[in-house]
């Protein structure tokens, strides 16, 4: 381990910290915006139900390095747009993030739902106020899992040219410098801890009563 | 007024379950406030009844009219808001702290969120929880404060009607009563248009200004006041479903008349067993703590001055003009078979007898019968 690589590429490896943090943090948010309405549709639509929750979890299959290879084709950008990534990234969120927010949705109280309808709740107010906070719980541990899979997924973006973390990785074995793969290794690693906790400390500012629940 | 016209609900076949009448041709009145208790076996159509009136379902056919006013021309959103509505297991928001619970109906009306809150501190304090009960979550309530809360909830937009579904049955029986009694107590006060939906008849007697006993298969079979409905059931069905001891249970309507009492000699706790001994020749004597009554003792068997311990407190103790039933009661289970009467402080008024509480029960009358429902009655020309 050479320690002196690291402080000699600190901003490089800062710079490429940001880069990936971008390529799986604007999917993440972005996957989730889209999974919410069509998480919703799957829970509230009986018949709709088997092709979304089926269809998104098929796209989870496709090799990320495909996806990634195939973007520049069906979006007409250059291979190396980091677009490309965002967009596949997006797929592999949704993928995971639909079916979590059916189940979350289904396992609302429904003593509660249907006090609030019976109190006066229009149907689109009543999902903002009532369904979706007390869905957030069990969505926020999706969207845990989706994060630290972006994480890793990304890396995998480097193959093209994207820069972000994974270039450490690649460049680390085509010279067979160990150094280098650690730091892409273990700043990877960070990341996904750093995803993770902000989601959960978001969560829980979210959703006080959970904590209430123990107490 | 709540009128049901002929209203019916039938849902249609589905994935192999056959189609299925839950409410048959009902039609009845809830007056203005007024109790009136749907009863009835489960798969009577009661809930689909009370679930009709908020519009959480519309009937097949016929007409719901609440103040003369066709219930299917009003938004049902707007209609729920001015509707009460309180469920078994309280269906209270997890998410949402006590007071923002009841807070829901005023902020969806659109008072601003501190009046709303209030407001809600206010109700709350009506249904009995005062003020620290306001900033904690449900889950930190019990069953029976939880619903508190809904009772709280649903009356803290001030709707002139509520609707109730089974609303006490998921405590234990002693909270049940007690939060039977408030309620009793609370609308006394508020005097609202209620409809009240239990399986529970003995709940539907003490609860319904009238009570409407309804058969599986969604069809009213007898609507009446409580001590009529004992008095009188119209058929083999309604007397089995109110049940035994109707007789004995209709005396909870008679108010007690000036019962014959007598003076019952009485002594305080710490009484010596020489004192005692000397109040009274009989077997029992009655103990009481600043007149109230607290249980007998046996003069001859104590050998130390008289503690809370020696007492029997089998004997119940009735109010001098309550239900009859209690003054029998009293009689009944005392054990010196004298039934101990007290006034509305509960001290000692004195004692009556069985024989002349059931003297007075003869002379009280009995609801007659309405000659409309002596049978045979003529089949209705179609």
């Amino acid at each position: 381990m050479d320690w002196s690589y690291v402080s000699d590429h600190w901003s490089q490896i800062m710079e490429r910290a940001w880069q990936h943090t971008i390529l799986a943090g604007v999917p993440l948010v972005l996957g989730l915006l889209i999974a919410l309405p069509l998480g919703w549709l799957a829970a509230r639509v009986r018949w709709l139900k088997p092709p979304l929750l089926g269809g998104s979890g098929l796209l989870y299959t496709i090799p990320s390095l495909a996806l990634f290879v195939l973007m520049p084709v069906v979006l007409g950008t250059s291979i190396i747009a980091r677009v490309n990534v965002i967009v596949a990234m997006t797929i592999y969120t949704l993928a995971l993030l639909v079916r979590t927010v059916a189940d979350a949705l289904e396992a609302v109280p429904n003593a509660a739902t249907q006090a609030a309808t019976a109190m006066g709740y229009a149907p689109a107010r009543r999902f903002l106020a009532v369904d979706l906070p007390l869905a957030t719980p069990v969505i926020a541990s999706g969207l845990r899992v989706a994060a630290v899979s972006n994480v890793s997924i990304v890396s995998v973006a480097s193959l093209i040219g994207v820069s972000n973390l994974g270039i450490y990785l690649t460049s680390g074995y085509d010279r067979q410098y160990w150094t280098e793969i650690w730091v892409g290794l273990v700043s990877c690693i960070l990341l996904a801890i750093v995803f993770d906790v902000i989601i959960q400390v978001v969560t829980r500012l979210l959703t006080p009563w959970q904590k209430a629940c123990v107490a | 007024m709540i009128r049901f016209e002929q209203v019916t609900k039938s849902f249609p076949a589905t994935g192999g379950r056959e189609s299925m009448v839950a409410v048959d041709e009902l039609s009845l009145e809830a007056p203005t406030g007024q109790i009136t208790v749907l009863v009835g076996p489960s798969g009577c159509g009661k809930t689909t009844s009370l679930r009709m009136i908020n519009r959480m379902i519309d009937p097949t056919s016929g007409r719901i009219l609440i103040d003369d006013q066709d219930i299917a021309s009003v938004n049902p959103a707007r209609l729920r808001r001015g509707i009460g509505y309180v469920i078994q297991s309280a269906g209270l928001f997890p998410h949402r702290t006590v007071v923002d619970n009841v807070a829901t109906v005023p902020m969806l009306l659109g008072t601003g969120r501190k009046k709303a809150r209030d407001r809600a501190r206010e109700v709350l304090e009506l249904v009995g929880l005062p003020g620290d009960f306001a900033e904690r979550y449900p889950s930190q309530l019990s069953g029976g404060q939880q619903q508190r809360v809904g009772v709280a909830r649903a009356l803290a937009a001030d709707p002139p009607v509520m609707l109730m579904d089974e609303p006490f049955s998921a405590v234990d029986p002693i909270v049940r009563e007690q939060l039977q009694d408030e309620f009793l107590r609370l609308q006394d006060e508020l005097g609202k248009t209620i409809v009240f939906v239990t399986h529970d008849i003995d709940e539907a007697i003490k609860l319904g200004d009238q009570v409407a006993v309804m058969r599986v298969g969604g069809r009213l079979a007898q609507l009446a006041e409580p001590a009529y409905l004992l008095a009188h059931p119209i058929d083999d069905f309604v007397a089995d479903f109110v049940g035994r001891d109707r007789g004995y249970r209709a005396l909870g309507f008679s108010e007690a008349p000036n019962l014959p009492m007598s003076n019952e000699p009485s002594v305080p706790l710490g009484t010596t067993p020489e004192e005692a001994r000397a109040a009274t020749s009989d077997r029992w004597l009655l103990v009481v703590d600043e007149e109230v009554p607290q249980g007998w003792v046996e003069p001859a068997r104590i050998e130390a001055p008289i503690e809370p311990s020696m007492l029997d407190r089998g004997g119940t103790v009735a109010r001098v003009h309550g239900p009859l039933r209690a003054s029998l009661d009293a009689a009944l289970s005392s054990p010196s078979r004298r039934g101990v009467l007290v006034d509305d402080d509960g001290r000692l008024v004195g004692t009556v007898r069985a024989a002349d509480v059931v003297q007075a029960i003869e002379r009280v009358e009995r609801p007659e019968i309405d000659p409309a429902e002596i049978a045979p009655t003529a089949a209705p020309v179609e």
